[in-house]
């Protein structure tokens, strides 16, 4: 069974736009200069909520962690299990953390505070998933 | 009373700091507790259902304060229950002809109860205030301590249902597939789910790896606490494994144990059980009349997490539950020194140690707790750590924090009764439920 595909809505439909176009972008306040992931309504530091845009990000971050599921609730990723989901700080902004299944690393062999690297996997036809692979 | 019963509103938890000592210190007191029997799952009797189970709680609370159902003039009920919903499976017939259903509320009485279905199947005629709560029992007792001191009414019962269905808890199954089961994932679920990011316990275990990467521990080091909390639970009669399943954990068990989301392990998370447990608080001027020896509330604070990104770090739990320390502490005019009994929650073992560290009792730093725990820590013990058991001990109710306390405040602990000051402990904190976000309390037998 294939991974959950993510439903775009309104808030989030520029970011899987991009995503399907291989470009991680990170929604950003451009009144205050922050950034957050997941994105939200407002800027949860000014209040703004119109001027909130978008920036495109290199895609390099470093692994801050992992844990590695062995009963997941998840029906999709119970055929998986054990897997890897570490969680990975981007380097542009350490503060903004994504999730990854670290594609091609076994299960719990994941080197603490290791380089990664941004790739995108299909889901779906046309549908791509922002995701991170071990550098070197 | 209103109709729908309202949400407790946030004004009325202590969510800030620097808010001062607690407007009503020692003004509000528990005088009754009321535990119904534990089960693992409801097997679908009407008279072991969820209702069942609540009415049974709600009259030995009042017995306990000595008082009929007529004195009670407030409610605050948890509607929520811990576990999955009954639905789409149509309401059982011996059921529905039990008790008087809430229109709106098909679950009512099954999986969830709300303080309507309690007015009108209990026949509560006097209740002038009622509120609706969520988190936990915590979250009631701050709403049920905060509404006595503003003098909205003046015998509140505090409701707490966890039901436990068959099959897995929160997994798919048959019935339960819910979001869990999608092979999309919309929401707050579309950040999460195409990652797996989906398991018992997953913020918890992050964290916990970078506490022991921080402070030089690992998970081995959390074995004395978890044969600990269920040693202390063998002797909590009114608990789960206390009544069904009297077994030893030892360390090798708990060293042994699957992982789940390592390093998070079977043991490290609570057993989902089906129960109901309710409180009985008063003023403190009522509850010197009433049976029990009063326990007052000195304090209750309130705290909220929200990650600055996908998952919580280390950092930040220890800044949330720095700050709640602070905020227990300048509520109650108490200091770390001066808490005898302290019963952080434990839903998952891997987080305690923010709260015994935040609250500095008997002296723990942050990166002393694994430390802590390899002493002695036995309710026999100098430092008798949760001595409640906890979930851990007692399965998942995330009450039993505040019955040990009370409990040891009354001198009525048993075997667990802790010896500090000869057995008389006159302090204690309880709360819970996560890093993520609680609601904490402040007692003593002392209202000041």
């Amino acid at each position: 069974m294939p991974r959950p595909i993510p439903v775009p809505d309104e808030l989030s439909k520029p970011f899987w736009d991009a995503c399907n176009e291989r470009r991680l972008i990170v929604q950003t306040c451009t009144a205050c200069n922050r950034m957050q992931y997941p994105p939200e309504r407002a800027c949860r530091d000014c209040g703004s909520a119109d001027q909130l845009g978008w920036r495109e990000v290199q895609g390099r971050g470093t692994v801050t962690g992992h844990i590695v599921i062995y009963d997941s609730r998840l029906r999709a990723w119970q055929e998986m299990q054990p897997y890897n989901v570490a969680i990975i700080a981007l380097e542009e902004n350490p503060d903004i953390k994504f999730f990854s299944n670290l594609p091609g690393t076994p299960p719990d062999e994941v080197p603490f505070e290791a380089k990664v690297q941004l790739i995108f996997e299909e889901v779906a036809p046309g549908r791509l998933l922002h995701e991170w692979q071990l550098v070197g | 009373m209103a109709n729908p019963t309202p949400d407790a509103p946030d004004s009325m938890f202590r969510y800030k700091e620097g808010l001062g000592v607690w407007e009503h210190r020692g003004k509000v007191a528990l005088a009754g507790i009321g535990h119904a029997p534990t089960a693992r799952r409801w097997d679908e009797k009407v008279e072991s259902s969820i209702g069942a189970l609540t009415i049974i709680a709600a009259q030995k609370a009042l017995d306990d304060a000595g008082i009929s159902r007529d004195d009670v003039d407030g409610l605050v009920v948890l509607p929520t229950g811990t576990g999955d919903l009954w639905a789409p499976r149509p309401i059982p017939e011996d059921f529905a002809k039990a008790y008087i259903p809430t229109p709106g509320r098909p679950e009512d009485g099954l999986t969830e109860t709300s303080a309507e279905w309690v007015v009108n199947n209990m026949g509560f005629k006097n209740i002038k205030a009622a509120f609706h709560t969520q988190r936990c029992m915590s979250n009631s007792i701050c709403i049920t301590g905060q509404m006595i001191g503003d003098g909205l009414a003046n015998t509140v019962l505090a409701v707490r249902i966890l039901n436990n269905l068959a099959g897995r808890y929160h997994h798919v199954s048959g019935y339960q597939g819910g979001q869990n089961a999608e092979t999309t994932a919309a929401g707050s679920a579309q950040w999460t789910n195409p990652y797996g990011w989906g398991a018992a316990g997953v913020q918890d275990a992050y964290t916990f790896g970078q506490y022991c990467r921080k402070y030089g521990s690992n998970h081995d080091r959390m074995a004395p606490y978890v044969v600990n909390q269920h040693r202390n639970g063998l002797m909590f009669p009114e608990g789960y494994y206390y009544q069904h399943r009297p077994d030893v954990l030892t360390v090798e068990d708990y060293l042994a144990g699957r992982w789940i989301s390592k390093p998070l392990s079977i043991y490290d998370c609570d057993l989902p059980i089906q129960t109901a447990i309710c409180y009985l608080f008063t003023t403190a001027e009522r509850a010197k009349n009433m049976k029990q020896p009063p326990v007052y509330m000195l304090n209750h604070a309130s705290d909220s997490l929200r990650p600055r990104s996908s998952a919580h770090t280390l950092d930040e739990v220890e800044a949330t539950t720095d700050s709640l320390a602070r905020k227990l502490y300048s509520g109650s005019g108490l200091t770390p020194s001066e808490v005898d009994v302290y019963n952080p929650y434990d839903g998952f073992t891997l987080f305690t140690q923010y709260y015994l560290e935040a609250m500095n009792w008997h002296g723990v730093k942050r990166g002393e707790a694994h430390d802590f725990y390899a002493g002695d820590i036995r309710v026999e013990g100098p430092h008798p750590f949760s001595s409640s058991g906890g979930n851990s001990g007692n399965g998942r109710t995330r009450c039993w924090m505040h019955t040990d306390s009370f409990q040891q405040l009354r001198g009525q602990a048993g075997q667990r009764q802790v010896k500090i000051k000869d057995g008389r402990p006159e302090t204690a904190i309880s709360g819970g439920p996560t890093p993520g976000g609680g609601d904490w309390m402040v007692w003593s037998n002392k209202p000041d």
